[in-house]
């Protein structure tokens, strides 16, 4: 079943296009990775998938509705969460709190209730604690559950913001550069999560990622671009032996592939 | 030392962290209960109009400190605050009604005022803001037939309850009451998913939208209550003063506003307080020791302004965590007493993010 596609997407910032006519679809449950050399265009997919720029043409569609011209905000309410490549935490909150901002679109309590602090605010808090209790469980947070962030590792802040995308509770997960700053180790423990999440919560993950062993270890597939357009596009391995996506990479004459 | 072991999820929710908590301010909350029985009249004077400034603090507080939005025009609120309800008052609707009335008026302006200029930030906020309280001030010169102009306007005696709240200690009373409610209804708001937003709306703008929060909405809504809590507090300034004139809400005193904000502690209620203290109680020190200071210090002009230009450099530059992250050092040393450690003490280097640079 199809969960997500882009129908012929283009952004153009003045001459430039940064994303060039790109159309793939990604399958329910599945890992779909997109890799590419720098300035290829993948943060700007996920920039226009998370709706925080529009694109120039082209179609987002979303378990069959179109979201095209979705405000940004409503993207989280639709099931679709993200994490950013420099990660975007609250830096002077709680991972607590960092994680309980993550139910924000799950919130319907009105804000008269809020100023007195009614009986129904009190107990739709007590429903986002229990579940942001799970996903800490999830992720193995608990000893950094009252820590300002500011004061994390950068490898658990990752994995926080990792957590605050699980707190939306999405279908769809969009991982930016989940690797990024993180040391063979920690890389390896983004891995199993990432399978955990496909596997256990059954959440199906975009994943930007320059880290080939991380792409390989998780991918179901991969597409491949550069320039804004889409190189190639199947398993893992056929992505990184197709001779244009080595070119590019590369620079230069294609050997035989491996 | 105390460490919280906490086996419910509702003691996260709970407004006092431990019994030490509800000790300490019932004990406070008994205290400024029977001031006036202890202090005489001058002082319960000065310490209402504390509370008054306090109830401002908070509402700029939830602005800058929490939401990271700054505003140079909170002056123009308190303004509105305190001529919408002097206004009504005279027009003889009770006093019980004109208060709130006066919040949620200014609240409805700042909303006004908000939404279009919430889509700046940083300075140019900071001077849309300033333009807005210079309009208005000029508004409350011009607009003779309802403000009086610079003729002033005396502000007819409230009654509450029938009683007539004339002397210090009854306006120390309804200042008391209005800077509790205004603190409870914030600390609720903190807990709840707004409170969350405005912080997250203050650490990252772009992740807050993708975690669902609309940037405009909440801004504007934190704009309006923080200028509602002005208004109130404005209502009971224009109690304070008995006699309003329009030039009392210049740019200097959105500018003690913001000193409160930035002397206090960004980030912190009581923070707000602290600050709300420090500036109505300075100027009464600098008073009391002026004609005692040597080398006729005490005789020099603008004193008084230098003084809070000096201090506020020095916070900032030496303590941006402010007054209320001095009394968390504090509490601290007595707490770990005798064991000091060193790097809890060295000089704070981080500062609070209140505008992103862009």
């Amino acid at each position: 079943m199809i969960l997500f596609q882009a129908e012929d997407i283009s952004v153009r910032f003045g001459g430039i296009r940064a994303v060039d006519s790109v159309s793939f679809d990604v399958r329910q449950g599945e890992v779909f990775s997109i890799i590419g050399p720098n300035g290829a265009g993948k943060t700007t997919i996920f920039n226009l998938i998370s709706r925080i720029y529009n694109s120039t043409s082209g179609k987002l569609v979303f378990e069959g509705k179109e979201f095209t011209r979705t405000p940004a905000s409503q993207i989280a309410s639709l099931g679709i969460a993200r994490t950013f490549q420099n990660i975007e935490l609250f830096p002077n909150a709680t991972l607590l709190q960092n994680l309980l901002i993550g139910r924000h679109c799950h919130s319907q309590v009105g804000f008269i209730s809020e100023l007195l602090f009614l009986p129904s605010v009190r107990k739709a808090e007590l429903h986002h604690r229990e579940k942001v209790e799970d996903v800490i469980a999830f992720l193995g947070l608990e000893r950094y559950r009252d820590s300002l962030i500011a004061n994390l590792p950068y490898g658990v802040r990752k994995v926080v913001e990792l957590g605050r995308a699980l707190c939306v509770e999405p279908k769809l997960l969009l991982l930016d550069e989940p690797s990024s700053g993180l040391n063979v180790e920690e890389t390896e423990g983004m891995g199993f999560w990432i399978e955990d999440i496909k596997k256990d919560l059954g959440i199906t993950v975009i994943m930007v990622e320059h880290d080939m062993s991380l792409v390989n270890q998780v991918s179901d597939r991969v597409m491949a671009l550069n320039y804004g357009k889409v190189l190639a596009m199947g398993t893992p391995h056929e992505v990184q032996t197709h001779p244009e996506v080595v070119r590019a990479y590369l620079g230069g004459e294609v050997e035989s592939p491996a | 030392m105390r460490y919280l072991f906490r086996t419910q999820y509702r003691q996260d929710l709970s407004l006092w962290r431990h019994n030490g908590d509800r000790f300490w301010y019932g004990l406070l909350a008994v205290l400024v209960l029977i001031a006036p029985q202890i202090l005489g009249e001058f002082y319960i004077g000065e310490l209402g109009a504390v509370y008054i400034f306090a109830i401002a603090g908070v509402g700029l507080m939830l602005l800058v400190g929490y939401t990271g939005l700054i505003s140079l025009g909170h002056a123009a609120f308190l303004g509105i605050g305190a001529y919408v309800n002097a206004v009504l008052l005279s027009h003889g609707v009770p006093f019980l009604i004109t208060l709130p009335v006066a919040g949620l008026f200014t609240a409805l302006c700042g909303a006004l005022i908000g939404r279009p200029t919430l889509r700046m930030s940083g300075l140019y906020l900071a001077i849309a803001t300033l333009a807005f309280g210079s309009i208005v001030g000029t508004v409350f010169q011009k607009w003779t037939s309802v403000t009086g102009g610079f003729d002033g306007f005396a502000v007819p005696t409230p009654y509450v309850f029938g009683i007539a709240v004339e002397s210090a200690t009854g306006i120390y009373y309804v200042s008391l009451a209005v800077l509790a409610f205004v603190l409870w209804i914030s600390a609720n708001l903190l807990r709840s998913p707004t409170g969350r937003a405005m912080v997250a709306i203050r650490d990252s703008e772009v992740s807050a939208q993708s975690m669902g929060i609309h940037l405009a909405r909440y801004k504007t809504l934190v704009f309006a209550v923080s200028a509602g809590m002005t208004g109130l507090a404005g209502a009971l300034f224009a109690h304070y003063v008995r006699f309003l004139a329009p030039d009392a809400f210049d740019v200097l005193l959105s500018i003690q506003f913001v000193t409160i904000v930035f002397v206090g502690g960004l980030g912190s209620l009581r923070g707000a307080i602290l600050g709300a203290m420090f500036v109505r109680l300075l100027p009464q020190f600098i008073a009391i020791v002026r004609d005692d200071l040597p080398f006729g210090i005490g005789r020099l002009p603008g004193l008084e302004p230098s003084l809070f230009g000096l201090v506020l450099v020095l916070v900032i530059l030496f303590q941006p965590d402010g007054l209320d992250g001095m009394w968390l050092k504090m509490k601290r040393w007595f707490q770990a007493f005798p064991f000091k450690r060193q790097t809890s003490f060295h000089r704070q280097k981080v500062y609070a993010k209140s505008e992103r640079l862009r």
